[in-house]
């Protein structure tokens, strides 16, 4: 195109702003569009729930405290991560996650199948102090969680909150929440939402049939 | 007839106060963070002083505080100065400052009490995220406001750049924070799963894109060629690099999924485009170095001269490394490791950081009514404490991160793993304490400046009330394309 063709575009404040605004514009609908469309066909499989009201409030302590910033939640799917970290983790298995937790950094190791490797007492040592149970950790404690304990009428606020945004909690769900929540911790909550993550939804027959809930030696 | 209208350079001033404060504050909370990966006891078991809850502190700090308000404030100054014209809405203008403060406030004392949204580098929650988007608008409207009364009928390459970093980080941070708010504290994104993935991406290396390239582009079309007293290179180049730039950043953003559970298309359509990306990348930064051709030798006396000419050699070379890294079989080492880390820090403390620098200390002196900065040696001192310490950082980083991708990989004959997690954690704990020095460096180097600043501003301080007067110089007519922008 010749130069002056150029000039006007560059002299007209407006003409520049919305040609501008058109080419930034199209690379994130081609991307995302597809996406937006096919995520309303995509259901859960079998074993992906709705987060029970214990889980969701340790999930929402996961995404309070920022645990993301080191820890991902996204198995790739190369061979080297599947054989530390289980089968490589899909997109069904993150449907009900707002906002998704996948991570960009690992200074501490993936957690996207961390449910039932380590007992509920191992967390809580670790969550307190990570030095008790491994010496050379750099993770921070979170002592503080110990000594919160959760409160029923925001959880099922949030419960609420996600039901008109799709997720599909029934009014017994939302009601049962009182007594799911009835004098835990942040961190009886966490340590739930921990022992939860990759449980019973391993996308292949490969796993054994009953993976362990909790317990079980580190 | 000598004009009599002045530029408005309150709110350019108050902008440049805000950055050095800013950038000292984000870039030490940066420090504290990486001391606590090392020592990890340094939290004190505080919430709020804890690792996870203070480094989007250090992002929100460096990119949006220090970087935003270096950004607003020679925005201001540029737009004024290529169009010869006074800031349109000047009341609207200051109003943007403070606007701006109050969210760098609000969201930097809200993060680490745990009110987060952990979407990375949109973590502020949704009040903070309207008040962004209010104060943005009117900060667009006082941009164009200023750019339609403009004395000059061609608008001048730097406005462009700062015309998209307005619009596309406008439509950026709107999308991607839509979100449904359960209480003051707490909302869920109406995205979930792939799609708020794919969402959050699209944003974040956008926020790079256009508030970490094309806003500080804009600061470098106008300061390097004033810098080097010498018209740009070319300017035809220019125009084709910014077209090619804008479009083409904006379907990269996949490549930080790779192999993950991104359908495969999009990633591999974010590979491809993140190899295209280098061309105008690299056009940009060759833009701005020729422009010193013929000028090299003011490198041995001009500091400011030198933080742009390093700058954009880090943008070269960051840039390179970005593509290079978008490849999937580099990608399948790089992803997850320190070497993100190192990549991101050279562009940040690299081309960011040395490009407004080296831009403060063009401007400063002039929005000062100062013949120069107080102190030359202090510059000098200043450049050497911040090579010095990016070297530091992004070479302990880049070595961290490629011992993470292969301890990672590594299997014995048998094909099980050789190293555990924790193995490649004691392998790079060394390399933590090397990054540490290094920030610890570049931030001195922050204090330097300030020190530098608040000097050079004692005249402006002694006499606050009074404005200091910086007269519009009538533009030459018909000038296509403004050849060098105006002296002032």
């Amino acid at each position: 195109m010749a130069y002056r063709h150029f000039e006007a575009i560059e002299k007209n404040a407006a003409l520049l702003g919305v040609l501008t605004a058109i080419m930034v514009s199209i690379g994130g609908l081609a991307e995302i569009t597809p996406l937006f469309m096919r995520a309303h066909e995509v259901s859960a499989p079998a074993g992906v729930k709705p987060y029970d009201p214990l889980r969701l409030a340790g999930r929402d302590i996961y995404v309070r405290e920022g645990c993301y910033l080191c820890h991902s939640q996204m198995i790739r799917a190369l061979r080297a991560e599947t054989q530390r970290y289980g089968h490589y983790s899909i997109a069904e298995e993150s449907v009900y996650d707002r906002p998704f937790q996948w991570g960009s950094k690992r200074t501490g190791p993936d957690l996207a199948r961390v449910g039932g490797k380590y007992s509920d007492q191992w967390h809580v040592l670790h969550m307190m102090n990570p030095r008790q149970v491994v010496p050379q950790s750099n993770m921070p404690g979170y002592p503080w969680l110990a000594k919160t304990t959760l409160d029923a009428s925001d959880i099922q606020a949030r419960m609420r909150g996600l039901r008109k945004l799709g997720d599909p909690y029934s009014d017994a769900d939302i009601a049962g929440a009182a007594d799911a929540v009835k004098d835990k911790t942040e961190l009886d909550a966490l340590v739930a939402y921990l022992q939860g993550l990759g449980i019973r939804n391993e996308p292949t027959a490969a796993v054994p049939s009953h993976p362990a809930t909790d317990g079980g030696a580190p | 007839m000598p004009n009599t209208e002045y530029y408005d350079d309150k709110v350019v001033r108050l902008f440049l106060l805000a950055a050095a404060v800013w950038g000292i504050i984000g870039m030490s909370v940066g420090v504290y963070a990486a001391a606590e990966l090392m020592w990890p006891a340094l939290n004190f078991d505080l919430p709020w002083l804890t690792f996870s809850r203070i480094r989007p502190d250090h992002t929100f700090g460096v990119i949006f505080a220090f970087g935003g308000s270096a950004l607003m404030g020679t925005c201001y100054y540029v737009v004024q100065r290529t169009g010869h014209t006074r800031l349109a809405m000047s009341r609207l203008a200051e109003l943007t400052f403070w606007g701006w403060q109050l969210v760098c406030v609000l969201a930097m004392t809200t993060m680490p009490l745990g009110i987060t949204q952990s979407k990375e580098y949109a973590e502020p929650e949704w009040f903070v995220d309207i008040l962004i988007a209010v104060v943005w608008v009117s900060f667009g409207a006082v941009f164009f406001a200023t750019l339609a009364r403009r004395r000059i009928r061609h608008i001048y390459v730097a406005n462009w750049y700062y015309g998209a970093f307005i619009i596309a980080v406008g439509l950026l941070h709107i999308v991607n924070n839509i979100a449904l708010p359960i209480s003051l504290t707490k909302s869920y994104p109406v995205y979930s799963g792939v799609v708020d993935a794919m969402v959050q991406w699209w944003y974040g290396h956008n926020a790079v894109a256009f508030f970490l390239t094309a806003g500080f582009l804009g600061m470098m079309y106008y300061f390097v060629p004033r810098q080097a007293q010498q018209p740009l290179w070319s300017y035809r180049f220019s125009i084709v690099n910014f077209w090619a730039l804008i479009s083409v950043y904006m379907w990269a953003g996949s490549h930080h999924l790779m192999y993950t559970a991104l359908p495969d298309w999009v990633q591999s359509v974010g590979m491809a485009f993140s190899l295209v990306l280098l061309m105008p990348s690299w056009g940009s930064a060759a833009n701005g170095l020729l422009t010193f051709n013929g000028s090299w030798a003011r490198l041995k006396t001009d500091a400011a001269a030198k933080f742009m000419v390093m700058s954009l050699v880090f943008y070269a070379a960051a840039t390179f490394e970005g593509s290079m890294m978008a490849i999937k079989t580099v990608n399948s080492l790089s992803h997850y490791t320190d070497w993100t880390i190192a990549h991101v820090h050279s562009g940040s403390i690299g081309w960011v950081a040395m490009i407004t620098i080296g831009s403060l200390y063009a401007m400063a002196p002039r929005a000062l009514g100062r013949p120069a900065m107080y102190s030359q040696k202090a510059m000098e001192v200043h450049f050497w404490l911040h090579i010095m310490g990016l070297l530091m950082y992004i070479g302990s980083m880049w070595t961290a991160g490629v011992t993470e991708g292969v301890m990672w990989r590594a299997t014995n004959a048998d094909g099980s793993l050789t190293y555990s997690f924790l193995d490649s954690l004691i392998a790079i704990k060394p390399m933590y304490l090397i990054r540490w020095m290094g920030g610890l460096l570049v931030l001195s180097g922050m204090v330097v400046m300030a020190w530098n600043l608040w000097h050079t501003a004692a005249d402006a301080r002694a006499r606050i009330i009074k404005p200091i007067p910086v007269p519009i110089p009538e533009p030459e007519p018909d000038q296509i394309p403004a050849p060098i922008p105006a002296v002032g």
